[in-house]
């Protein structure tokens, strides 16, 4: 591959998915499994100790790259569908209409995501479905405010006026102009907002109100280990670490794609 | 200052590809030499060489002397007297050389209060002197104006009243009228003309087009990827051409304009 | 100007409008009663039917919203579920914590990245520059809540150099008290928002740096300090300034997480606990007007963006280019 960056985004992503592959058929311990001492430091019984009530850190650990990803994952995919068919839609769309989309997109890039996301949960309660549901939803907007904006250029390209006019139909204009020609900005956002969502929805575990255990993320670990941070840093580090590299993984990614994608632009992130 | 050479000034890249090699020139004050060749020939890069501005990632070596002082290399501090008093570019595209965030006239002034120490009214006065005298029909207007609400001709003109207020022993014109139309372009030639006359300054002026070089120019320097192919009196090269690529250059030049024969005499 | 200002500020009343009817009907139509929260566990139909009829909730939509209306220009958002004080009030007294936070924050983050930006730009292909830019990128990648976390254990918890968390009782009563429980929470956000802040600062200072009028500048004499002061910072300034709005509405998001980890009594607080309580008139209360600070913020910043770049002038209002 011609991108340092997009190498060792593929690495540290690939990472965390083999953990969360590998946690789905074994864990060290139960996720429930409290038979550990508290707060036992790192040995041979725990590799790296138990948190306050006993549980493996790093069946947690593993776990909650499972939690992240299959987050960050679901929210992607929702929000990357909704945002390119409303991008779509408004690229199409006669005049008025495309106008009235393009305030409300305005409107709500105005509104912080993580609010958002915490009015569907505080409506639905947090689990899985409904943390991936509030991420992805608001999402939406992100995706769909550049989407919108590259389909209109597309359109606006002379062979595909022409296209247009000869009565190739508007499938065919997407699927032969319009998705050929946005798919690497497209890929580039989307890879951006993998990382967003996974910080997103560690956030909002901080605050109590993602998914409860036994689908424990990190951030919710960490809300955990706030309280005993000085008998057990490790439970502070640890999770905030695998956080940090999983979102770096991904913008390293967002850039190897850009980079591959317009070698002009290399040197900038 | 009465002398600008250049010695086998030559410019690599990073990766080590030479983009230009062993060019070498003399340009006296009031003399004027004018510097051809297609695009990718070398020549702007020969003039950014020259103010020491080249873009990151390039590097020049030989050697470029202003009355025997190198400066090619020197430091900051004595380029920045260099340029504008010493040596002052007009840029190719006007409506880019001009900060779009700014207003004309305080661009204008900026030169103006570096090299002549104006400040207040007095740089306002000489603001629209100079914009007068560059021909610019009410310099009260343009001063006013953003360089987008202004014509590209006007632009042009904008830019020669910048470098021309540093009041330069030499001025380089890296193709000033390449982005202008016919009549206007003839307009900003027989300007430049008069103003390097009348005020004695040596000129490098740079252009990919044979027929506007020759008319503005003494001496021509022949550019070809990279390298001087070509050097002499601008009657001698059009008539005997001694390379092939000058020689393709004239005889596109005379399809082209026809002009050629007129000039000839 | 005028006619845009004009066109913009319809639009602003317009977004405001649709964003409260918006956050109005979704906090009604979501599922979950609000009359739970006034009732205990094993209330009768009878009591929850009353306590229905005490919130208005069964009332229809329309009309409530037409009383939330009528009351909202009086400045009254209802009253506490919880604690029965006025919203307004309630979120009157915690605008002292989250202002100055957000503000201060902001301002930091500024002040850190505008000139990082400006230094990595300026040192590409350095080993200074490539650490710049590596940090930064670290930046964008860490959860705000967890710089907290880890900034409490090393300057509170071990140091002990700066309290762990809280605000002082007598609020800004006491300055130098207040000002000290509010550094390290500033601290944690500004860092965080210097970080995206500096890539679009860097990205901005690059364009100036390639650009043909810092080049004209210099080659007419201007040292390259001299240009980047003049042209430099309001070419950044103007890509950047509706960046800015985005950014601002992101610190404040910010605030709402890290005021948790500090247990400061601020409106993000208030909020995360008034969404564990289901207070649907304290959230509503304060989504309500950190949406339309955000609204005006951008308003703002449209506008200045307009005043720094004259050419944005003469092309129509609206946001469709």
């Amino acid at each position: 591959m011609r991108s340092r960056a997009l190498v060792a985004g593929c690495v540290l992503l690939g990472g965390v998915v083999a953990i969360a592959l590998v946690s789905a058929l074994w864990t060290p311990y139960d996720p429930g499994d409290t038979s550990g001492g508290r707060l036992e430091p790192p040995g041979p019984e725990h590799w790296l100790g138990t948190d306050r009530l006993g549980r493996d850190l790093l069946t947690q650990l593993m776990i909650g790259a499972r939690v992240a990803l299959s987050i960050g994952a679901g929210a992607v995919a929702l929000g990357g569908a909704l945002g390119l068919l409303a991008g779509l839609a408004a690229g199409f769309a006669v005049r008025w209409l495309d106008d009235v989309m393009a305030v409300a997109l305005d409107v709500l890039i105005a509104f912080p995501t993580l609010l958002l996301a915490m009015l569907v949960i505080a409506a639905r309660r947090g689990s899985l479905l409904s943390a991936v549901t509030a991420i992805g939803l608001a999402m939406t907007a992100v995706v769909a405010r550049p989407a919108r904006q590259q389909v209109k250029r597309v359109l606006a390209q002379d062979y595909v006026t022409a296209a247009r006019t000869s009565g190739t139909s508007w499938p065919g204009i997407v699927a032969g102009h319009v998705l050929p020609n946005i798919w690497p900005a497209l890929a580039v956002n989307l890879a951006l907002q993998l990382g967003r969502a996974v910080l997103a929805e560690a956030g909002l575990s901080y605050l109590g109100l993602g998914p409860p255990p036994p689908n424990a993320s990190w951030g919710h670990m960490l809300r955990e280990a706030q309280t005993t941070v000085l008998v057990a840093p490790g439970d502070v580090v640890a999770p905030g670490l695998l956080l940090v590299l999983l979102v770096i993984g991904a913008n390293l990614v967002a850039d190897g794609v850009r980079e591959v994608a317009d070698p002009l632009l290399r040197g900038r992130w | 200052m009465r002398l600008l050479e250049a010695e086998n000034l030559t410019v690599r890249t990073a990766d080590g590809r030479e983009l230009l090699q062993d060019v070498s020139f003399r340009l006296a004050r009031g003399d004027r030499l004018g510097l051809i060749g297609e695009s990718g020939a070398g020549k702007s890069l020969t003039v950014l060489a020259v103010v020491g501005l080249l873009p990151a990632g390039m590097a020049a070596s030989g050697r470029v002397l202003l009355d025997g002082e190198p400066i090619l290399g020197a430091p900051e501090r004595v380029l920045n007297t260099v340029r504008g008093r010493g040596i002052a570019v007009v840029f190719q595209d006007p409506l880019a050389a001009l900060d779009p965030l700014m207003r004309v006239g305080a661009q204008v002034a900026e030169p103006l209060r570096r090299h002549r120490g104006l400040r207040g009214a007095a740089a306002r006065r000489a603001v629209l002197e100079a914009l007068a005298e560059v021909r610019l029909s009410d310099p009260d207007r343009i001063a006013r104006s953003y360089p987008h609400e202004i014509s590209g001709g006007q632009r042009q003109r904008v830019a020669m009243a910048m470098a021309l207020a540093c009041e330069p022993a030499f001025l380089i014109a890296d193709e000033p009228t390449a982005a202008l139309d016919g009549t206007v372009q003839a307009e900003m030639l027989a300007l430049l003309d008069r103003l390097v006359t009348a005020r004695g300054m040596g000129l490098l002026f740079v252009g990919h087009d044979l027929a506007v070089v020759a008319r503005i120019s003494h001496r021509i320097l022949v550019l070809e990827g990279g390298r001087a192919v070509e050097e002499g009196e601008v009657g001698d090269v059009l008539r005997a051409p001694s390379h092939p690529h000058t020689r393709d250059l004239v005889s596109a030049a005379r399809r082209l304009h026809g002009a050629l024969e007129r000039m000839l005499p | 100007m005028a006619a845009y200002l004009v066109r913009r500020a319809l639009l602003l009343a317009l977004s405001l409008a649709v964003s409260s009817v918006a956050l109005f009907v979704l906090l009604r139509v979501l599922p979950g009663d609000p009359a739970n929260a006034l009732l205990d566990v094993g209330a009768t139909a009878r009591q929850a039917a009353a306590a229905r009829h005490e919130l208005g909730t069964d009332l229809p939509l329309s009309q409530q919203f037409g009383g939330w209306l009528r009351d909202l220009a009086r400045l009254d958002l209802g009253r506490s579920l919880v604690s029965s004080l006025p919203v307004t009030s309630e979120i009157a007294g915690r605008l002292g914590v989250t202002v100055p936070l957000t503000v201060l924050a902001f301002l930091l983050a500024a002040l850190i990245a505008v000139p990082t930006g400006f230094l990595i730009a300026l040192r590409r292909g350095t080993w200074y520059g490539t650490l710049l830019a590596g940090v930064s990128q670290l930046g964008l990648a860490v959860p705000v809540f967890w710089v907290g976390m880890l900034l409490v254990t090393v300057f509170a918890l071990r140091l002990r150099w700066l309290p762990a968390g809280g605000f002082p009782a007598e609020d800004w009563a006491a300055p130098a008290a207040a000002l000290t429980s509010l550094l390290l929470p500033v601290v944690t956000i500004a860092l965080v928002m210097a970080a995206s802040l500096t890539r679009y600062v860097h990205s901005a200072a690059l364009d100036v740096l390639d650009s043909d009028y810092l080049r004209t500048a210099r080659a007419l004499g201007a040292p390259l300090r001299a240009a980047l002061w003049r042209h430099g910072l309001r070419g950044v300034a103007a890509p950047v300034v509706p960046i800015l709005a985005i950014e601002l509405a992101s610190t404040f998001l910010g605030a709402v997480v890290v005021e948790n980890v500090f247990a400061l009594p601020g409106l993000g607080s208030m909020l995360v606990r008034a969404f564990a309580q289901h207070d649907y008139p304290v959230i509503q209360g304060v989504l309500t007007l950190s949406t339309a600070t955000v609204l005006t913020i951008g308003f703002v910043a449209d506008t200045a963006q307009r005043l720094i770049d004259p050419r944005l002038r003469r092309t129509a209002a609206g946001t469709s280019a």
